[in-house]
């Protein structure tokens, strides 16, 4: 194994090793923020079905990473999937092809890559809320992982990907990680129905304080997510971190400010749905634009967000949290931003958007990313889900006495809250 | 024996509280309800979308007096919870058949 370590060499820094160790810990926090952002959104009913799916993917995507999808995102060279170097754990001292000049060991990279295999799929919980057997999100969680993730991950995010050698830009995860669980939320919702009743039947929020919460641990954890992402503890990190705050920030406004004009309110889901459209939206641009820049990405996926949460309404389709409205929404206003704003002066490793003088080359591919992921994502989900939908006895959803009763005691056999003794 | 039902406006509680002790009533039983009259509903709105809610909070509150003392006892609760707008709520008064105390088993005035 001496052969395989650089890492034992010099090659180590300190610095980087300990913030990236440290940001890998604040994407798993994400995941039960999301939960709780989620959570909150959903009716009693179904608060523990809607934070067991999120927590769920902690278990079973950790697993699943380290026997085969992190192998077949970041193994071998080529250029639409990976191989099975790195499964089952193998070479664990190996850097992927292309990243051997980090100055983290190995494993933090796969270990950091894996938080975000575990957020991408749980964002998808929002769109079938309140209706998805818990058998079958098991299925489509392992499945669309390997079948889903990996792909796109390798594409995107591992330099023999072809859309990484084409020059697509992404820092963080718009395509592979908004982009790409956005269009699959839509896919399922496609294949699973709607929820009885909606959309005339009210179907409101059970806790608005517990998305609140979540919005903060989204949030705080979304350092971990863009700043983490320059995999070194430097000036690129503190420029991702400043301008993830700031468009979390001037997203906020953004959404607060239209809904202000068009219902008379600034709600607290107003503020909490802006900063995580804000959020996503700078996740693909955060080690690639300076200045102002991250302030008129948010105040633009702000507004731009806001609007898109009717389109579900306008289109008949029960995206029940809006995964499609603030993730494919704001991934893809992240990822075409980015072809405005992207900044060579900012990150050497980047390209020059429309606004620095790059002309249209940059914003083309970044074009040419988003439609590529919107399309297979979309593609191999519907297939999985309708596959599944067929495959499992009864279907992948659940009765229409559970779904009117709650999914907690017909699932999992519990209750969210005891409010009363029994 | 009567019983005077009364809903109200949750806030208004505690002043009809004090003001049915002031009176000389000796028990008051509530009840957190929800319900619509003429107010009807209100709306609330949710990333955009308004949603009406036809259901407004409100308490019940039942006592159980003597006949004579009925229409007192109502009209106290209807100038304790006033505030004039509408939603104030509702108060009515139906006899009673008969009334226990359980831990003793007297029956009917000597119950209150």
């Amino acid at each position: 194994m001496g052969a395989l370590t650089p890492w034992d060499t010099g090659q180590l820094v300190d610095g980087d090793v300990a913030w990236v160790l440290a940001s890998a810990a604040l994407v798993l926090f994400m995941t039960p923020g999301l939960a709780f952002f989620y959570g909150g959104m959903v009716r009693a009913k179904n608060v523990l079905t809607m934070l067991m799916q999120n927590f769920f993917s902690l278990g079973l995507v950790s697993v699943l990473w380290v026997m085969i999808a992190y192998s077949l995102a970041f193994g071998g060279n080529g250029r639409f999937l990976g191989n099975l170097d790195f499964a089952w754990m193998r070479n664990p001292l190996v850097a992927p092809i292309g990243l051997e000049a980090l100055t983290i060991p190995p494993m933090l990279y796969m270990a950091y890559q894996l938080m975000f295999a575990i957020i991408t799929p749980a964002l998808i919980t929002g769109a079938i809320a309140d209706r998805m057997k818990f058998s079958a999100w098991v299925w489509f969680l392992g499945l669309w992982l390997v079948l889903v993730y990996s792909p796109v991950a390798h594409w995107v995010f591992a330099p023999s990907g072809w859309l990484f050698r084409v020059g697509a830009l992404d820092f963080a995860g718009g395509t592979v990680v908004h982009i790409n669980a956005g269009i699959a939320a839509l896919a399922v919702v496609l294949v699973i129905g709607k929820r009885r009743g909606w959309p005339g039947h009210p179907m409101l929020p059970h806790s608005l304080p517990l998305t609140l919460l979540g919005t903060g641990i989204l949030w705080f954890g979304w350092f971990g997510f863009n700043a983490g992402s320059s995999l070194a503890a430097n000036g690129l990190a503190v420029q991702a971190f400043v301008n993830t705050n700031l468009a979390a920030a001037a997203a906020m406004l953004g959404w607060l400010v239209i809904e202000r004009i068009k219902t008379g309110h600034a709600t607290t889901l107003g503020a909490a749905s802006g900063a995580v459209a804000g959020l996503v939206a700078i996740t693909p641009c955060a080690g690639f634009v300076g200045g102002m820049a991250p302030v008129y990405i948010g105040l633009i996926a702000g507004v731009v967000c806001y609007l898109a949460v009717s389109l579900k309404f306008r289109f008949g389709y029960d995206d029940a949290l809006d995964v499609v409205g603030v993730h494919l929404v704001g991934g893809l206003a992240g990822s075409l931003l980015l072809g405005l704003f992207a900044d060579k002066a900012v990150n050497e490793l980047g390209r020059d958007g429309v606004f620095q003088g790059g002309g249209l080359g940059l914003l083309a591919d970044q074009a040419l990313a988003a439609g590529v992921t919107l399309v297979y994502a979309f593609v191999v989900t519907f297939a999985l889900a309708w596959v599944l939908n067929k495959v499992i006895p009864g279907g992948i959803r659940v009765s229409e006495e559970e779904e009117a009763s709650g999914l907690d005691v017909g699932q999992h056999s519990e209750t969210g809250y005891q409010l009363v003794e029994r | 024996m009567k019983l005077v039902t009364a809903i109200v406006k949750p806030f208004k509680l505690d002043d009809v509280k004090d003001a049915l002790k002031a009176a000389g009533v000796q028990g008051i039983t509530i009840t957190e309800v929800q319900g619509f009259g003429r107010q009807r509903g209100h709306t609330e709105v949710y990333r955009g979308a308004e949603y009406t809610i036809d259901f407004v909070p409100k308490v019940k509150l039942e006592i159980l007096v003597e006949d004579a003392a009925a229409a007192a006892v109502a009209e106290c609760i209807v100038e304790a919870a006033r505030t004039g707008k509408i939603g104030d709520g509702k108060v009515w008064i139906v006899p009673v058949e008969h009334v226990q105390r359980i831990r003793t088993g007297e029956a009917g005035s000597d119950a209150l």
